[in-house]
Formats: C-alpha cells, structure tokens, sequence
C-alpha cells in the first residue's frame, strides 16, 4: 500500500537517481566535519569542510588555471593509451606467436612501479608536458590491452568459421564480427584507464613540473596549506569524474546493442 | 545374445532398407568425398577424428549425418564448406576439388549465432555483406526469405529480442540468402524444444522442397534423420567411419504423421541397433 501512495515532489526529486551520489556525498562531508569537531582534530591535520570550500571559492581562477594542463595530460595520454592498446592486442589476440612473446613482458612490465621511474622521464624529456603525458600513458596502457585481448577472444569460433565460409577475408570478418564482439570488453578497459591516466598525469607532475594539479598539491604539502591540498583533491576527484562519465556516453552511444544498455532501447521503442 | 542385434543380420536388410555403398564417380554433380579422412594433430600426438570416407551427395538431396557425439561430424562439415583441410582424399563440389572456402554454401549451426548488434534483416545479409556482393539486390531477397518462414515484421527487431526458434529461422534465412547449392546444418534443432523442433523440421522440409537445395543436416536424432532425409549416413564412433547408409523410400511431402508410418518405425529401429551394437561390442 505505501508504493501505491504518490510521493509528494519535495521527496520525489530528493529520489531523483542523479542526485543519490551527492545526497551520500553531502552526508560525507557533514560526519567530515561533525569527526573534526567533535574529536577536536587540529586544522594542521585535517581540514574542515567549510576552508576547502572557502579555498575552492577564492582560489578559483587560480585552480581551474593549474588544472588544465592536468586534464591535457591525461586526455593526451589516456588517448595514446587507447591508440596503442586496442593494436597491440588485437596483434597479441591474432597470434600465439605474438602472445608468448610479448604478454609475458606486459605483465612484467605492468609490476615496474611507475612511479619509481617518472624521474627518468624527466631525465629524458625534461619538465614540459610528456613526462606526465608519457606516466598517464603507462598508467592507461595495461587495462586497455587486457581488457581488449580478453575481448578479442572471446568471439564465438563458429561465427568466425560461419563468415570465412562466405569467403569474407582476413579484415571484413574482423570488421564485422571481431571487433564490434570486443567493442563492450575494450570499453571496459577504457574507463579504467581513463581513471588511471589522471594518476599517471598526478605522478608526472609529483616529479618535475612548474604546472598543474599535482604540483598544487606538492607546493601545498610543502607549505602545511591543508585546505589547499584538499581542494586539488576535490579537482583532481572532479577531473575523473568527468572523464569517466564522458567515456560511459560514448560507449552508450557506440555499443547501444549490449546487454548492460537494454533497458535503455525498452524505454525507447 | 540377442539375434536381432547380430552384425550379421544388419548386412541383409529388407529391400527396402537397402545398404547403398557409394563410390565417388568422378566429376558428378553434387558432393563428392573421397578417401576422405582427418586427423588432428596435438601435444599428446595424433587424434584421428575420420577414418577415410566414400560418399556422393547428389545435387537436390535431403542427406542427414547421424552418429555418436565427437564421432567427427562437425569436422565433416567444416571439410565440405571449405574451411577445413581433409589429411587425405579430397572433396568436390559439382567436380571441383574444395581447398579454401568457396561460398557456395549455407551453414546454420546449433546455435543461431545472429549477431548482437544487427537488426534481423542485416544479420540475414551477412554473407551478402563477407562476400562483397551488391546489397542492394539482395534485400528484396532477405525480405522474402524472412517472408517465408514466418518473421515478416521481424526485419527491424535486434535478436535478443525473439524467441530461440525465431532466431533459428533467422539464421536459416542466413543460410540462404546468396542463394548456395548447399545447406550445411549442424544439429540445427538441437537447442530447441520437443515441439518447436518438430515444428521447424516440417518447417525446414518445406523450405528444401521450395528451394530446391541440397541440404547436409547433422543431427543426434533418429526419428529426426529419418523423417527428413532422402538418406540417412549412420557413423560409427570416434574415430568416425560409415556404419551403413540408409534409403529412406517414404513417400514426399511428409507429414509428422509420416512418423506412424511402419516403414519409418522400422527404419528408427534399425538405426538405433547400430548404436546398440556399438555400444555392447566396446
């Protein structure tokens, strides 16, 4: 009997899907700021709430400034990720010989800390931009080829063998059948590594930059200016955010056929 | 031991029964395997999965493949149509010798296999789109072939959005919409139910009967096989070998009241002694 009442407006956008994540997130930041006072922790340590926001208030300009050269990083080397990675398993799917040789290295590869050798790429490249587009890039890569390869394979043999029959060749069986069948896994890989590259484009600006996000962050860690370096933080959470969603439009748009998007179509039709 | 299950007694069947023994007869028309045998190759050595068959499927014929699991039938198939190499003998289609995919074949598997993400009609245009013919000629065809076996107004639905003997029906329209010689189906009702299966074999009698194909079906089936087959193949288990080779004289069209035929209950029955043989003898 209660589904059967019609809630009244005030409650029926305050159940609005949209708006649960920042009904939890507001509950967040009141026990935030209800821990600081109540157990009485001094600004030094943590911040409250109301500076962050007051620094994301004042430090506006400022902050939107530094964040762009972070968001171009990331762009630049989550971009390069997808570039790479959906090749380099497509090659790594397509052949034993390419899977024993490389897959093993990947693996390797993936258990270097990234961190612990972000200084070489500034050795290298110095302090401009692709030290960290290079780290957003390391970072990208892995999930991209994994999820990608996982995807490349898993297409039904007999589907394969049904479009050889018709005499497709090599590339028209792949286009057709293949690729579209990994579409759903390589999105996978992609909003995972969309969320990595902005911590790969942090790290590469922890190391050597005069720009950007991470370096608010490492300027204020060095001056004990808390409230500075949660609101970077609150940037940075932002940034990831926004790059995750904009991946899950277009993966909405390019796979509308896949299970996790039909109710969707029922809607619709 | 019971008489009736004697090997001896299969080798003397009725007159009706006849045991036909094909010999390849050069550059007929129709399917043609000689010697024909295939043995995969693997880490713990050689697996033969065919011992060398003879046989002719003639051009327009009903011919059903039935035999015990892993008894080589797939891989029957996939010599046919091309995508596999026999390790010998050689298989030819209207006289010519098969070594990579020719197309002139329509394969329906046991699961309909319809792409995600097209539409019905597209999925029926797949060869059309594998083979690089002009699609616009073709559709008028796929519309058709949809019409005649029921999806008319189906073209614009995507496949998860029907029912497992529609998607099937789907997936026969596949088959046949570049219009092959041949219609290879691997247990293509195997995943249905009782009664959409008996349905779909009336069905597909009457598709073969329009269209004039000729159609290698593989089945587990024996009621199935003999109700549809002009002959029926009996394999033996792995390695597969030819058993016998069966006539089936019931008269065309058939009904499923075909199926309380006498002549159809004998010849289930005589099928399914070779499998009893088989299994009492290993």
């Amino acid at each position: 009997m209660a589904e059967a009442k019609s809630p009244s407006g005030v409650s029926r956008v305050l159940n609005a899907a949209w708006l649960r994540p920042f009904v939890f997130l507001l509950v967040i930041v009141a026990a935030w700021d209800l821990s600081i006072r109540l157990f009485h922790i001094p600004a030094y340590q943590i911040p409250s709430p109301g500076d962050v926001v007051a620094v994301l208030w004042t430090d506006w300009p400022e902050l939107l400034r530094q964040s762009w050269p972070t968001t171009y990083a990331t762009i630049c080397g989550f971009a390069l990720s997808a570039l790479f990675g959906i090749p380099t398993a497509m090659l790594i799917a397509g052949s034993r010989t390419v899977e024993s040789y490389v897959y093993p290295l990947l693996v390797f590869s993936q258990s270097v800390p990234k961190i612990a050798i972000a200084p070489l790429f500034v050795v290298w490249f110095g302090f401009g931009i692709i030290p960290k587009v290079i780290s957003a890039f390391l970072l990208g890569f892995f999930p991209v080829v994994v999820s990608a390869v996982q995807g490349f394979k898993s297409v039904d043999s007999d589907m394969v063998d049904l479009a050889r029959a018709m005499q497709g060749s090599r590339f028209r069986v792949f286009c057709a059948v293949n690729l579209p069948h990994a579409m759903p896994a390589i999105f996978s890989g992609l909003k995972v590594s969309v969320t990595l590259a902005v911590v790969g484009a942090v790290v590469g600006e922890f190391v050597g930059s005069n720009s950007g996000i991470g370096y608010v962050l490492q300027r204020s860690i060095g001056t004990f200016d808390l409230p500075t370096m949660f609101a970077a933080l609150v940037i940075l959470a932002l940034l990831g955010v926004i790059l995750f969603w904009i991946v899950d439009r277009i993966e909405r748009l390019v796979i509308p056929w896949h299970v996790s998007q039909r109710a969707d179509i029922i809607f619709a039709s | 031991m019971n008489p009736a299950t004697k090997p001896s007694d299969l080798d003397q069947p009725a007159a009706h029964l006849r045991l036909v023994s094909d010999r390849a007869a050069g550059a007929t028309p129709g399917i043609t395997l000689s010697g024909v045998s295939k043995t995969y190759r693997s880490r713990d050595g050689d697996v033969p999965s065919l011992r060398p068959l003879d046989f002719t499927i003639n051009d327009g014929e009903f011919f059903v493949v039935v035999g015990p699991s892993g008894c080589g039938k797939s891989t029957l198939l996939k010599m046919i149509s091309g995508l596999l190499a026999p390790t010998t003998g050689e298989v030819l289609v209207d006289g010519e010798l098969v070594t990579k995919p020719h197309g002139n074949v329509g394969i329906v598997f046991q699961n309909a296999l319809l792409l995600p993400w097209r539409n019905i009609l597209s999925n029926v245009m797949l060869p059309i789109d594998m083979k690089g013919l002009p699609r616009a000629k073709y559709l008028a065809r796929a519309k058709d072939l949809l019409k005649l076996v029921g999806l008319a107004g189906f073209e614009k639905k995507l496949p998860w959005q029907l029912s497992g003997g529609m998607q099937q029906r789907a997936s026969i329209c596949r088959a046949l919409v570049h219009d092959p010689k041949i219609m290879l189906m691997d247990e293509p009702f195997g995943a249905l139910d009782a009664m959409t299966r008996e349905r779909m074999n009336v069905e597909l009698m009457r598709i073969q009967r329009e269209t004039g194909k000729t159609v290698l079906l593989i089945t587990h089936s024996i009621p199935e096989a003999v109700f549809l087959a002009d002959r029926v193949l009996v394999m033996t288990e792995r390695p597969g070998a030819i058993a016998a080779i069966y006539d089936v004289p019931l008269p065309r069209p058939r009904s499923l009241d075909s199926m309380s035929d006498p002549v159809f209950t004998e010849l289930v029955q005589r099928i399914r002694k070779h499998f009893f043989t088989q299994g009492t003898l290993d």
